[in-house]
């Protein structure tokens, strides 16, 4: 039961804290509640298709498939983080300003809200997977031991909500004038955290074979697998912001340059702050 | 046919020792990998074939090699192995980490 509250706390906490991070950047935008919903529901039934194809899905690519499929979403979910991040670079400042204003934000918010939406949607459904197949196993095994493990599960989805609802409280406390930059910094590093993720998924599936050495080592300071004292914390930083404890340089140089990316492109459509920008960043 | 021989025979042995071409046969029965302890050369990618015959999933998991790879029971699955410098590196069946451990020696 205790193994069964830890995976499956340790799956939910890592999409809990993307969702919490998407709902504080969305604050005050009319129909996030929805967009959440919707892109949690989607996750869960993705979740439920690839853990029942898990077997097929795997045999794609020489075998590789689980690796690159890992990796698209990703790289789909920092285009959409990207995006997100532009365009509220763009429309931004007059939201802030026109916070109490929900007539105009009805539109700009939903534009991004859409690309926030698969962004939980990916992270319900690559960490949902797991803990479906981890359930699936214990229940397919039957008897008492699998009822406790059952509640186990739910106790464990129960305080990975819980963290993730106090992280989102935490954000909330965050000055509203000030939210906005707290959440575009958040989201840029969330980004940058996916795509380094993401180069290691291409490289275990032999894409990408560059730069593999690892650069330094800190799992003796602070390991990110969420094993040992410290481990939980490093989960929460591993996925909040990409802390890896060992990375190689292909993964550092995909941290930066998303982060460099998202950087110079928000700047970009920021600079003429007063002139109209069109639909699409 | 022949597959199925070395995997038998590569299960019979303790320490199994990487060759370049061929995958390491790993089983992974009732949670528990055998064998445990592969030997790879170090600074060479290798290829882990991961057999589970168990009924249930497991994640082979492992941080310091940087894998996280699901491996639906009665599956299997290749996992690549980059590149090591000499070393030791932990993996788990992360659904079973109370007894499905193993260690990667690269040297």
């Amino acid at each position: 039961m205790i193994a069964a509250l830890i995976i499956v706390f340790r799956e939910v906490i890592e999409a809990g804290l993307i969702v919490g991070i998407v709902l504080a950047a969305t604050t005050g935008v009319p129909g996030r509640e929805r967009a959440v919903a919707m892109g949690i529901l989607a996750g869960v039934l993705g979740a439920c298709l690839v853990a029942a194809f898990a077997g097929e899905l795997a045999g794609l690519f020489q075998g590789s498939g689980q690796e690159i499929f890992n990796a698209t979403i990703l790289l789909l979910a920092v285009a959409m983080l990207t995006w997100h991040n532009v365009w509220m670079a763009s429309h931004g400042r007059e939201m802030a300003r026109e916070l109490k204003a929900a007539g105009h934000q009805v539109k700009t918010g939903e534009r991004t809200l859409a690309a926030l939406s698969i962004v939980v949607g990916v992270a319900v459904l690559r960490e949902g997977s797991e803990v479906v197949l981890f359930l699936y196993g214990i229940a397919a095994q039957g008897g008492t031991s699998a009822a406790g493990m059952i509640a186990g599960g739910g106790l464990g989805l129960a305080a990975g909500a819980l963290v993730s609802a106090l992280m989102y409280a935490g954000l909330l406390k965050v000055p509203a004038g000030k939210l906005f930059q707290v959440t575009s910094g958040l989201i840029t590093l969330l980004a940058a955290g996916m795509a380094a993720q993401a180069v290691i998924f291409l490289q275990n599936a032999g894409w990408l074979e560059f730069f593999t050495s690892t650069v330094w080592d800190t799992s003796w300071l602070l390991p990110d697998d969420g094993q040992g004292s410290l481990g939980l914390f490093g989960k929460m930083l591993h996925t909040l912001v990409g802390y890896t404890a060992a990375p190689n340089g292909a993964q550092l140089i995909a941290y930066g340059f998303t982060i460099v990316l998202i950087l110079v492109l928000m700047r970009m459509v920021n600079a003429p702050a007063t002139t109209p920008r069109g639909r699409h960043a | 046919m022949k597959s199925v021989l070395l995997a038998v025979l590569i299960a019979a042995i303790p320490i199994s020792q990487g060759l370049a071409d061929e995958p390491i046969v790993v089983h992974l029965k009732n949670h528990k990998f055998s064998p445990s302890t592969i030997k790879v050369k170090a600074n060479k990618p290798s290829m882990i074939l991961l057999y589970n015959d168990d009924d249930g999933a497991d994640e082979f998991d492992s941080s310091s090699l940087k894998i996280e790879r699901v491996v639906p029971g009665h599956a299997k699955a290749n996992i690549r192995i980059r590149a090591l410098a000499p070393g030791k590196y932990p993996f788990m069946g992360e659904f079973h980490a109370a007894t499905a451990q193993g260690v990667v020696i690269a040297e």
